[in-house]
């Protein structure tokens, strides 16, 4: 795979300069470690995200008003270092505590529990919100196993939106923890994305075959199929994604349909088509739709569908403002 | 005096050691990459290198006193650079060994063997990992019975680190028939059966190393 790179030793450090770059009015780079905080930071709770880079926009692109304060960043598919998200949560603590919220995957578990640890010591509350909206990665009774993917979104965009309102932090992890138990996710592969250090891709797949239920780092999924038609292939993730969470035509939904880097909009645009007519059909309220590339795997083909069984409260915090490089509300 | 006789190490001689280590860890890169790739996310052989290569330019240039300190700054700079499950569980393996010890000026086998069972206990309880989980356990446990075995035995240093590094390499080889219960490879289930833990390789290479060093000890 071609990659615009230097030495694939520096992509993340030189991929972090470029961002300053573009965005340092809004932006504060945190000295010594790959972290990047909010310029202006405010007297509330406040939201760390992170993970390991090579999914861009995630996780720095939701870094603003009423979305994360500060993000850590780990190395190409590689979790942050204690140390990294403890002094992204020492920069944006305003006394008021801290919550994290970033995807179930071993390495950042170890590596934002070890922080936390740390943290203790130093007088930084923290509370931690595991994101686990993928239904494929985990059966019902092990939903505690599920792995994070394009749901990061809408927990984070309710935890930021909690924060701002000026909710304690025992409130603010609440209420993302329910965001949580309430977002419903499945992906699709077609290609796999490729690790810029080594040049090997992800997974394999032939050229004929996708994987549904696929996780972003090429995770096992349900099933390997031969490549079939948009609606066909739509129908078939909606049934496991309804069926997991049992929506029915009392709920009402946000959906986000999230490419994986290498499928064009007007493919995704193709699937938001035929899930909103099945959400149609099933008499599912739609309050709304973000189709967008959010959590990418470099050039990885593929899509997921991702929704928000949205309550009162949950649609307040999902409608109130946000405005991060990436995410505009 | 023979590489066979000796008995223990200065901080002097402990710290070139882990240095020797490191090198063979990054050597083996490849190789960690291609066992990593089979059934985990393929990380795991660069996440080592970087550590090990934050290792060399942290105690380089450093003169110890203590083993302690050694294991301490090893463990630090594995952790500060790697990120990933590897950063906390190698780091551990470094820091967790020394964190309750006494200090200590020279490393023999009651030492070495106090050290690496201390690491073991804190990665079990760090990583909620157990033995046939498919995980560096299934190397590091083997290898610190050997070293505790040595003690009682009374072996020379190059015994001890030899039954270790046996230990090792026979677990790596047990964790081919493991089903995963961590990582990517634990969503393969019965699939990564045949395929050997990249965790383990690595620990199995870092005690092959010091095995190494030592024997090439005053030869």
């Amino acid at each position: 795979m071609k990659k615009v790179i230097n030495n694939p030793g520096d992509v993340v450090e030189e991929m972090l300069e470029g961002i300053m770059r573009a965005h340092h009015g809004s932006f504060q780079k945190v000295e010594g470690v790959n972290g990047i905080v909010k310029k202006e930071l405010k007297d509330k709770v406040a939201v760390v995200t992170g993970g390991g880079s090579g999914h861009e926009p995630l996780f720095f692109g939701v870094v603003g008003d009423g979305l994360a304060d500060g993000v850590a960043i780990g190395n190409v598919f590689a979790a942050p270092t204690p140390n990294t998200v403890q002094e992204v949560a020492k920069t944006v603590d305003s006394g008021k505590g801290v919550l994290f919220i970033y995807g179930n995957y071993a390495g950042d578990v170890l590596n934002f529990d070890m922080a936390a640890e740390l943290l203790e010591f130093e007088d930084v509350q923290t509370t931690t919100v595991k994101v686990t909206d993928d239904v494929v990665s985990a059966p019902l009774e092990r939903k505690e196993d599920r792995r994070g993917i394009a749901g990061d979104i809408f927990v984070i965009k309710v935890a930021g939106a909690a924060a701002e309102k000026g909710l304690s932090l025992e409130e603010v992890t609440a209420v993302s923890q329910k965001a949580n138990e309430h977002t419903y996710s499945i992906g699709v592969a077609l290609s796999p994305g490729t690790i810029p250090d080594s040049g090997e891709p992800t997974f394999t797949l032939a050229d004929d075959e996708i994987e549904l239920g696929m996780g972003i780092h090429g995770e096992p999924g349900m099933e390997r199929t031969k490549l079939m038609p948009a609606d066909e292939l739509t129908n078939q993730l909606m049934e496991k994604l309804l069926d997991e969470s049992q929506l029915t035509s009392d709920d009402e939904v946000s959906v986000l349909i999230n490419g994986l880097g290498s499928t064009t909009l007007m493919e995704l645009f193709i699937v938001n088509r035929k899930v909103a007519q099945i959400l149609d059909e099933k008499g599912i309220g739609i309050h709304d739709i973000d189709v967008n590339n959010y959590c990418t795997t470099q050039e990885m083909g593929g899509f997921s569908i991702s929704l928000l069984e949205l309550d009162d409260e949950l649609k307040a915090y999902y409608d109130a403002p946000a405005n991060a490089p990436y995410y505009k509300k | 005096m023979t590489a066979t006789d000796v008995k223990k190490l200065d901080a002097a001689q402990t710290k070139a050691m882990i240095l020797y280590a490191g090198e063979k860890i990054r050597e083996n890169k490849p190789l960690l990459t291609k066992v990593d790739s089979a059934i985990g996310d393929g990380d795991h052989g660069i996440g080592m290198s970087v550590g090990f290569e934050k290792v060399e330019e942290n105690l380089k240039d450093q003169e110890f006193t203590t083993i302690n300190d050694i294991f301490k700054k090893t463990g630090m700079s594995m952790v500060q650079s790697m990120g990933g499950a590897s950063g906390v569980i190698f780091g551990t393996m470094f820091l967790g060994g020394v964190k309750d010890l006494d200090s200590k000026s020279e490393l023999d086998v009651p030492v070495l063997s106090e050290i690496f069972s201390a690491s073991l206990d804190a990665i079990k309880q760090r990583g909620k990992a157990s033995l046939g989980d498919k995980t560096m356990i299934d190397a590091l446990e083997p290898a610190v019975n050997g070293l505790k075995e040595s003690v009682t035995d009374s072996a020379t240093l190059l015994e001890a680190l030899k039954k270790a590094e046996e230990n090792a390499a026979d677990g790596v080889e047990k964790s081919k028939n493991y089903i995963a219960k961590f990582g990517r490879a634990k969503s393969l289930g019965e699939r990564a059966l045949g395929n050997q833990d990249a965790g383990a390789t690595s620990v199995w290479i870092i005690f092959k190393s010091m095995r190494e060093w030592v024997e090439q000890l005053n030869k």
